[in-house]
């Protein structure tokens, strides 16, 4: 489904990804883990479209994608979500998710004015969609809430929503789970399993809590100083002595432990 | 009593009609620039050019309009060409943002490169402005002048100050409540409000939405250009219109924009009411006004004017810079939009 192509990411002498090459199945979860500046996130943020790579490509079901905008890839069914959630602060948590759903009619001025029937039905459309995402997420009590009122944990859960609103191709998540608590977190496990065999989405998620990678990911990619070390099952990787040499490389605190969430 | 009536009245015809028609100008000038802001995160100094060159066209038009023998009964037949003159601005604005701004967008510039950009922008629009209309003073105004006159007021009243309200004046207050009901209306119920409103508060993730930044910043510069023409034309309607004078009131809207809070539409309303009352209040001649209402013995001998007219932009240009010093994010401070 994706596949990233010797990618190397540099800013300035930096290089945050440092010839990466990937694979993701389709159908599959895939982990991503490492050490934190192990060049996770940036490598995301070239798949997502945000940065035009140093070099190397990015191919979408076999297409070369490299350095389409954000925008066109969503079109294309790949979204991301964000390691510090973002959401429209300003509007409800269901306009939020509303506003999800691409070329939708009331965007021009136009059929705004022109077409408002059809432009009607189709927010009703859009409206009962969010509604469903509410519930599956169960945050129907927060609907009317201003976004920027969320909790952490809530935003996080608003980012897995934005992702419903949509039939998508792949989704990548960038730690979803940190800073969320068991319950939630629980809830949000569900939700990817669901998704994952019910709408046959594609998942590629940065964790780095074990016990949620090991129960939804297979297989883990690690990732460190801008390379892949190794890819495998979660207890293979987290066995293999070249993955632990980096963790300890960078000190016990990033080792990954079972019961951190952070 | 009929002292106090007549200082009021006194001050009604000379300060608050006057400061409510031209800050209504203000505000629609201002909330131009703040959508500007808002959306494409820098300020068009081009602004004030875009009105000049949007109320050129409209007078273009208005003579066109008089050589064909139209007009507009008692309205001024610039409202008629109105609508035309706001769409030869927005396309000027879309062609600018194509040949201009969307290169710098696409280079992902720092905010400075748009402002410098806009500067440019503004010499040119200026230049156009000037080829096609000379630098000169128009006055377009026709129909009838008053709707209520000083002697009609006086008549019916039976007071010694007289009030007079102007067409233009009142035109300029309807319409700027319609357009400002409008654009808040626009920007809070309708699809593509909103999506101008993610847009502005977090562009990262209304890319990765359903959001066509694209059609975003077009409907940004067709509902500035719109207003910039309006406001313009509004202007020019009640004073005259020269191209000199529009670029100067780039430092009157900016204070506006920029005392509510750039980035803030209602703000900017608020804004240009403030800076407009200041600017007439501070270079009024109060004389009248007070010997009407102390005892005749403590009338004043001079006119206590604090400002001649001739510096009421520096009443614009002190306000800017106290708030920048004291407050910088301006009185509705918060998020923009
Ligand atoms: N926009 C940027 N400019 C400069 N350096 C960056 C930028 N983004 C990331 N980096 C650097 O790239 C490295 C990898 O960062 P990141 O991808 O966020 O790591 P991870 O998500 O794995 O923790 C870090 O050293 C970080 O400082
Ligand atoms: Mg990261």
């Amino acid at each position: 489904m994706i596949r990233v192509d010797n990618l190397n990411m540099h800013f300035g002498g930096i290089r945050a990804v440092d010839g990466a090459s990937i694979e993701i199945a389709k159908g599959s979860i895939t982990g991503l883990i490492g050490p934190n500046g192990a060049g996770k996130t940036t490598l995301f943020n070239v798949i997502a479209g945000h940065y035009t790579p140093t070099s190397g490509h990015v191919y979408l079901d076999g297409e070369d994608v490299t350095g389409l905008s954000p925008h066109e890839l969503f079109h294309q069914g790949l979204l991301r979500t964000f390691q510090i959630a973002h959401e429209f602060s300003t509007l409800t948590v269901r306009e939020n998710l509303m506003m999800v759903p691409d070329n939708q009619p009331g965007e021009t001025l136009w059929d705004t004015w022109f077409k408002s029937g059809t432009v009607r039905a189709r927010e009703a459309e859009v409206r009962a969609k969010a509604d469903e995402v509410i519930e599956f997420l169960e945050i129907s009590h927060v609907a009317n809430e201003l976004a920027g009122n969320l909790s952490g944990g809530q935003k996080k859960l608003l980012e897995l929503g934005r992702t419903m609103m949509v039939d998508a191709k792949i989704v990548f998540l960038d730690e979803v789970g940190a800073g969320v608590n068991r319950t939630l977190l629980n809830t949000i496990g569900d939700a990817i399993l669901r998704l994952n065999r019910e709408r046959g989405y594609t998942f590629c998620m940065i964790e780095h809590d074990m016990d949620f990678i090991g129960r939804l990911c297979d297989p883990v990619i690690v990732m460190a100083e801008g390379k892949v070390l190794t890819v495998g099952k979660p207890d293979e990787v987290m066995a293999n002595e070249a993955v632990i040499e980096a963790y300890l490389g960078r000190g016990l605190k990033n080792k990954p432990q079972r019961g951190v969430t952070a | 009593m009929t002292d106090i009536l007549n200082a009021l009245v006194l001050l009604s015809n000379f300060v608050l009609i006057p400061a409510l028609s031209y800050g209504s100008q203000l505000a629609l000038g201002a909330l131009g620039v703040t959508l500007i802001y808002a959306v494409l995160r820098f300020s068009n100094f081009a602004h004030g050019d875009m009105m000049a060159l949007g109320t050129m066209a409209t007078i273009m038009i208005t003579w066109g309009l008089h050589a064909m023998g139209v007009s507009f009964g008692p309205l001024p037949t610039a409202l008629l060409a109105l609508p035309f003159g706001i769409l030869i601005a927005m396309a000027v604005a879309l062609v600018t943002d194509r040949a201009v701004y969307r290169f710098y967008r696409k280079q992902r510039s720092a905010p400075v490169v748009f402002v410098m950009a806009s500067v440019g922008v503004m010499f040119m629009y200026n230049a156009i402005t000037r080829i096609f209309i000379g630098t000169g003073d128009q006055r377009f105004a026709d129909g009838e002048r008053f709707v209520l006159k000083v002697n009609e007021f006086k008549e019916l009243t039976g007071l010694d100050q007289g009030l007079a309200i102007r067409t233009s004046q009142l035109i300029t207050v309807v319409v700027m409540v319609a357009v400002v009901a409008f654009v808040f209306w626009f920007l809070q119920k309708t699809r593509t409000g909103k999506a101008m409103r993610a847009y502005s508060d977090n562009e990262d993730l209304a890319l990765l939405s359903g959001i066509n930044p694209d059609r975003v910043v077009r409907i940004t510069w067709i509902l500035a250009a719109a207003l910039a023409t309006i406001a313009g034309v509004l202007y020019g309607l009640d004073k005259s219109f020269r191209p000199f004078v529009y670029f100067q009131l780039l430092l009157p809207i900016f204070a506006s924009a920029i005392v509510g809070g750039i980035g803030q539409p209602l703000g900017a309303i608020a804004g240009g009411f403030i800076v407009a009352f200041s600017e007439v209040m501070v270079t009024y001649a109060w004389k009248g006004f007070i010997t009407l209402i102390v005892p005749a013995d403590m009338a004043p001998e001079g006119l206590v004017q604090l400002l001649g007219t001739d510096y009421k932009f520096a009443v614009s240009f002190i306000i800017l810079v106290v708030v920048l010093l004291v407050r910088p994010t301006g009185i509705f401070k918060g998020r923009v939009i």
